[in-house]
């Protein structure tokens, strides 16, 4: 019974972690219907910058700088890779992402050596706690809090705000609202910057409970994180979240048997094919009509 | 006059292809094993598959990231037929249990690779009714996630008895000499090469640069669509079998997401659109990573800069470059041979001349 209740436990702050990630996904394909493969590993660099932050100086400093860092590290590949492509055709753009990808893996190898960095331990949240006789540690009960008020307060800022009406207007459609006066790229880097904070917070939660970071721990979380955008309806926020908090209490339900442990990253993306082909828009997606 | 100068150029063509042969049989000859052999053995291998996802990619537009998984069931299917009965039980570790075909089913070498290629297909049919549906981006994703998906029940116990599950499979016979290799590669990618050339080829053209005209025209997409990502899976396949020769083991985890990326790497450094530069780039990417550039990893060339990991750095910025300022590839979407580039040079030459004689003009 334990071991049930303490799956639950960490598919509900995996699912959290999850969630912070695939809003960045689910932002940047609404506006650019790009796939930002390149996500998962700002995620894992963010993890890096916090393993070498915290050998140079004490936790309350580098917690706010990573998330600066993250966001300019963010902001900096929608510069160089994006940018200069955007009236090329979107092939060329998802390739750009996949090179960035394969980029920032190779230069985390180069820089750690390819050993895996042990992430530090952040007081208080990475504190061992007992509920419902299941021990864990603090921050499984704080991820889902953290996502959702997060999650509430970029909802505020999508609705009633001006540059969230921008966004909107942008994904809607990009061509009449630069014609409108909207600063295209401005915009943009708004997206990213978003996308690279809630990645960066996601990191914190995320390597906190598993200790260790290695240059390709970020392609995973990365892909399911997609996923979960797809499945909530890809572009709708709260879709993203729904399906984040789904995938993560899936996967650790399959993970809780040994028989088909090995089948938890893979049921994701039997999910995705299943979902793609009965619903491709998602949970909540909107019907796209396409037009010659 | 022009039709006798376009036979010269065929014959050098031909002569050309033949040299390449010459080659392997002279590395064959004289360094059967040593760096050299190795880049021409894998660099064959990746033309092969680079070629049969440029098929996919390139000529029908449909963006396809399930290449590591193809290669998988190739190389898997391979393995699994053509190790010798009598070395099946020192191969699997779970002797006892090994499921019933295996104690009869061997195939010879070709056969096993044809195999390969059928299950690859096969797959790829399956997969391909629900998928093909989808549009660019949701293609990738969906064929990536087969390929993850494929590359768990590769790893599953429960299918110990025929797979190995994690466990390497070894001992199968494989290709020793350069040119074997060669000959292979040669022929799948002679097919893939008529194939586009052929009616089928021109119709996932037409699919590629508008799928809605190409329909009005009365191309049947669904079915060229699956046509293509057959083939394509056909042949990521018997590379699948190759890669397995060349590594001497199959295993699970040398296939994954960042073979496919290697893969796409190369086809966009050859040129979208263009077999021969998918070969050429094969062979320059292995020669790169594997000979060229090695000394990058070693730490007294450049102190404090260059050491493990650097030659990838350096490698993965170059594809930046290439492709954020050279989207074309080597080849764009042309196909190599002499007569362009003989009237590309002499357009260059003449080029340089005008320029100069407008700079002495002035």
């Amino acid at each position: 019974m334990n071991i049930t209740i303490d799956h639950l436990l960490a598919g509900i702050s995996v699912g959290g972690q999850y969630a912070l990630i695939a809003i960045g996904y689910t932002m940047v394909y609404g506006i650019l219907r790009l796939i930002n493969f390149a996500h998962g590993d700002v995620f894992m660099a963010s993890g890096l910058i916090v393993v070498y932050l915290t050998t140079a100086m004490p936790l309350q400093y580098a917690i706010p700088l990573v998330l600066f860092l993250t966001v300019m590290l963010g902001f900096f590949i929608e510069r160089a890779a994006y940018k200069p492509l955007r009236q090329a055709p979107r092939m060329s753009v998802m390739i750009s992402a996949i090179g960035v990808s394969y980029l920032i893996q190779n230069l985390a190898l180069y820089i750690t050596g390819g050993l895996p960095q042990t992430y530090p331990a952040i007081p208080w949240i990475s504190d061992s706690i007992t509920i419902f006789g299941a021990v864990t540690k603090r921050v499984t009960i704080i991820t889902p809090i953290l996502t959702i008020i997060l999650i509430v307060l970029l909802v505020a800022l999508i609705r009633y705000t001006k540059i969230g009406m921008a966004m909107r207007a942008v994904s809607k459609d990009f061509e009449t609202a630069q014609l409108m006066g909207i600063k295209i790229n401005r915009v943009i880097s708004t997206t990213f910057v978003i996308g690279s904070l809630l990645a960066a917070v996601g990191s914190l939660l995320y390597f906190t409970s598993y200790q260790s970071v290695v240059p390709t721990s970020g392609s995973m979380p990365g892909l399911k994180a997609f996923v979960a955008a797809v499945f909530g309806g890809i572009g709708s926020i709260p879709g993203a979240v729904i399906g984040a908090f789904i995938i993560g209490i899936c996967e650790n339900l399959i993970k809780s048997s040994t028989e088909f442990a090995i089948f938890s990253d893979a049921f994701t993306f039997a999910l995705l094919i299943f979902v793609l082909c009965v619903r491709p828009t998602g949970l909540f997606g909107e019907k796209s009509i396409d037009k010659v | 006059m022009k039709t006798k100068s376009k036979a010269i150029f065929k014959t050098i063509d031909i002569v050309l292809l033949l040299a390449v042969l010459g080659v392997a049989i002279a590395v064959d000859a004289f360094m059967p094993v040593g760096l050299p052999a190795t880049v021409l053995k894998k660099g064959a291998v990746f033309a092969v598959v680079a070629v049969s996802m440029n098929l996919l990619n390139g000529f029908t537009g449909l963006f396809s990231l399930g290449q590591a998984g193809f290669m998988l069931l190739g190389a898997y299917t391979y393995a699994i037929f053509s190790i010798p009965l009598e070395a099946r039980e020192s191969v699997y570790y779970m002797q006892d249990h090994l499921a019933g075909f295996l104690h009869v089913a061997e195939l010879p070498v070709i056969p096993a690779m044809i195999a390969a290629g059928l299950i690859a297909a096969v797959f790829a049919f399956l997969i391909g009714l629900p998928v093909l549906r989808l549009k660019s981006d949701y293609l990738a994703i969906a064929t990536l996630g087969f390929a993850e998906i494929v590359g768990a029940f590769a790893k599953w116990d429960t299918l110990g008895p025929i797979t190995n599950a994690p466990n390497p499979l070894v001992n199968y016979p494989k290709f020793s000499k350069v040119t074997t290799y060669f000959i292979v590669a040669g022929v799948c990618i002679a097919i893939i090469a008529l194939l586009v050339r052929s009616t089928y080829g021109r119709a996932f053209k037409a699919i590629r640069d508008d799928e809605i005209a190409a329909e009005a025209m009365g191309i049947n997409l669904a079915k060229h669509k699956m046509i293509s990502f057959v083939t394509s899976s056909f042949f990521a396949g018997v590379g699948g079998a190759m890669l397995a020769m060349f590594q001497s083991k199959a295993q699970a985890n040398s296939f994954t997401t960042a073979l496919t990326y290697e893969i796409l790497l190369i086809v966009v450094i050859g040129g979208i659109g263009s077999l021969s530069g998918s070969v050429i780039a094969s062979f320059l990417y292995i020669a790169c990573s594997e000979w060229w550039l090695r000394f990058l990893d070693t730490p007294d060339v450049i102190p404090g800069l260059t050491r493990n990991g650097f030659r990838l750095v350096v490698f993965s910025a170059v594809i930046m470059i290439i492709v954020l300022f050279f989207r074309r590839g080597l080849m764009g979407d042309k196909e190599f041979s002499t007569e362009r580039l003989v009237k590309g040079s002499k357009q260059l030459v003449r080029n340089l001349q005008d320029k100069r004689k407008a700079k002495e003009a002035k």
